[in-house]
């Protein structure tokens, strides 16, 4: 991504909370084929975590890789990464159904949620 | 509007809405219970406790249901001549009616939507809607093309047989209609799927309109979009599917349409620009207050609009004067029992909203966003303590700001000053999203032009958050492919057939 010469310039990245890996190991178990994550956008499901089975979505041109969860990748579209600047995505758990055709969190009744860290001057680095 | 009343909840003595302990899949013209005999709780966002339970269904209900469909399809879009088609859809309509003030409730309580939108907006658009295709249907007519004196071309529309239909929380009743009306009006069957928070008021509905609709026109499915959801999108026995809802989801149907080669329609969201010229404050009267109105209307169903005007771009001229008064209004904003038609802004749809909202109002503060108000869950006392209830929040910042670009889906708006028209524009435009915008002047040309550069499907001019069939509706850019609440909606629930018919008796006399 290139360098916009505002004060903002990191690029987005993801990691994940212990109850999220927990929760990403659990459903590994039942999708062997792996799982993928994509961030959402817009609508009544804004800032939720799709995640599928790999494969389910096709990743496509507009799919940049944000980084790896649990081994698993987590895409957002290209034009959303652009507006997520140095934003830390925090992939964490927490009670309540999945939103659209989300997998739940490992089992029904949780879900993946994200929370954010907005980083400045490399304070975000992991 | 009706004032000082208060409905008492569904299913509790004396309420108007009758609740049974549960309710299974509205297939075939009856209540089934779900193959596998799983059911979910249903939350009411006003208490944050169950208040019944539907059906948790899996595949083999949608199969049951597209089964009834296709029963149904052949009767309903070829035999039954199209004034029969419209007197049903003039009978649901009427029904619907004669029933507003319990769908009202039912709505509310489910969704946590004020109860005057439910009795002002919701139902009687879903009434007329219905109304408005039955109409519409009659209208559609073919075209006949002479390609010589003898041969003639018929473009004919004929209905797609079976279509899948996904309805978003946000206006559960509404958006059915939005989606059902055309479908049924164009000759086709649906299975409906609605979302997962608000799957409730639409089996209210079925029961209503049940006497009316011949069995397996309208069939309602619920349970979880990962397994329902999807089970209908893929499904090789819909012929089209349509689906409100977010941009991920979206992509995701329109692959599982592409796999299957049929139609997918989409309304995916916005982050829509609501703009103040500053003539709105030439003088203090009606104009300036509905201008004032329409940026409080941010707060419209709790945010809970995709064409929530959630940015909101006021000349900086005027940004002062018209903070103060913007600011006066939203102080004055009641927050409560939605039951309560005096109650203005009702509790979000569930608890992730409530975690999703607060989650960007913490990214916006640490964006350096202003908060100029609100920011919190709302606390309320006695049986509301556990509701889903949001402040009315406004940030100040700049357009490039997460809380800019993404939709909060709450009542949040983010603020941002402009200094000249084509300031105004390029902010407006810098967005992914088109679905909705706002213009405000007195200066009729101006509005104009900056409504035609704007790239967004719908664009009010002097107003906002007005629904009137006959206005269509749909996205630009990300915002979604498709339109409906027009009678354009009906080509997209038809196919073409062109007929090419020769009259003249004699050979082509190539062999």
């Amino acid at each position: 991504m290139a360098d916009t010469g505002s004060a903002i310039t990191h690029t987005p990245s993801v990691v994940a909370t212990p109850a999220a890996l927990a929760a990403i190991r659990e459903l590994l178990r039942d999708h062997r084929g792996g799982i993928a994550f994509f961030q959402s956008g817009g609508c009544c499901d804004n800032s939720a975590p799709m995640c599928f089975e790999e494969g389910e979505m096709i990743v496509g041109q507009v799919d940049k890789l944000v980084g790896k969860v649990g081994g698993c990748p987590y895409y957002m579209d290209f034009r959303q990464y652009e507006t997520y600047h140095s934003s830390q995505i925090i992939l964490d758990v927490e009670d309540g159904e999945a939103d659209g055709f989300s997998l739940p969190a490992g089992r029904d009744g949780r879900h993946f949620i994200t929370r954010t860290k907005i980083c400045a001057a490399n304070a975000c680095n992991v | 509007m009706q004032i000082n009343k208060v409905y008492v909840p569904p299913g509790q003595p004396g309420s108007i809405v009758e609740l049974k302990e549960k309710y299974g899949n509205f297939i075939g013209g009856r209540f089934v219970a779900p193959v596998k005999g799983q059911y979910m709780e249903d939350i009411s966002p006003v208490t944050g406790k169950p208040f019944t339970k539907v059906a948790k269904s899996t595949p083999e209900d949608v199969e049951l249901a597209l089964d009834a469909a296709h029963a149904a399809k052949e009767k309903w879009g070829e035999i039954l001549p199209l004034s029969e088609r419209a007197k049903v859809l003039n009978k649901i309509a009427d029904a619907i009616e004669a029933n507003e003030e319990m769908l009202s409730v039912a709505e509310s309580w489910e969704n946590g939507k004020p109860v005057r939108e439910t009795l002002n907006v919701d139902i009687p658009m879903a009434v007329d809607h219905f109304r408005y295709f039955a109409g519409a249907a009659r209208m559609l007519e073919g075209t006949i093309t002479e390609v010589d004196k003898d041969t003639l071309s018929y473009q004919i529309h004929e209905p797609l047989g079976v279509v899948g239909q996904i309805v978003p929380f946000n206006f559960p009743l509404m958006l059915a209609s939005w989606k059902i009306a055309p479908a049924l009006a164009a000759g086709n069957c649906t299975v409906v799927k609605p979302a997962s928070p608000t799957p409730w008021s639409i089996l209210k509905m079925m029961e209503i309109i049940n006497d009316v609709v011949p069995p397996g026109v309208i069939n309602v499915v619920t349970g979880p979009g990962a397994e329902i959801g999807k089970a209908l999108a893929t499904s090789p026995r819909i012929a089209k599917i349509a689906f409100t809802g977010e941009t991920v989801t979206g992509r995701l149907i329109m692959q599982y349409a592409a796999q299957n080669i049929i139609p997918a329609t989409l309304e995916l969201g916005g982050k829509s620009p609501n703009i103040f010229f500053d003539d709105v404050l030439a003088k203090e009267d009606d104009f300036m207050r509905k201008a004032v109105e329409g940026f409080v209307l941010y707060a419209f169903n709790k945010g809970e609009v995709c064409t929530c005007p959630s940015r909101a771009l006021v000349q900086e001229s005027i940004y002062d004067r018209f903070m103060a008064k913007a600011l006066d209004s939203i102080k004055k904003i009641k927050q409560g029992n939605p039951l309560d038609t005096n109650t203005m802004i009702g509790p979000q749809v569930s608890a992730q909203q409530i975690q999703k909202i607060s989650s960007y109002v913490d990214i916006g503060k640490q964006e350096g966003a202003q908060l100029v108000v609100g920011g919190q869950r709302a606390k309320m006392e006695g049986d509301l303590a556990g509701g889903y209830f949001f402040q009315p929040t406004i940030f100040k910042g700049e357009n490039n700001m997460r809380i800019f670009q993404e939709e909060i889906f709450g009542p949040v708006v983010a603020v941002t000053t402009f200094k000249d028209e084509s300031d105004a524009i390029r902010i407006a435009n810098d967005t992914l999203y088109g679905l909705g915008a706002g213009v405000w002047s007195r200066d009729g040309t101006r509005a104009y032009r900056v409504s035609r550069a704007i790239k967004a499907g719908r664009v009010w001019v002097n107003c906002y958050h007005s629904y009137p069939v006959g206005a269509s509706f749909g996205g630009y850019k990300i915002s979604g492919v498709g339109r409906e609440t027009h009678r354009m909606a009906l080509e997209h629930y038809t196919q073409t057939k062109s007929m090419l018919v020769s009259y003249s008796e004699k050979p082509m006399g190539f062999f």
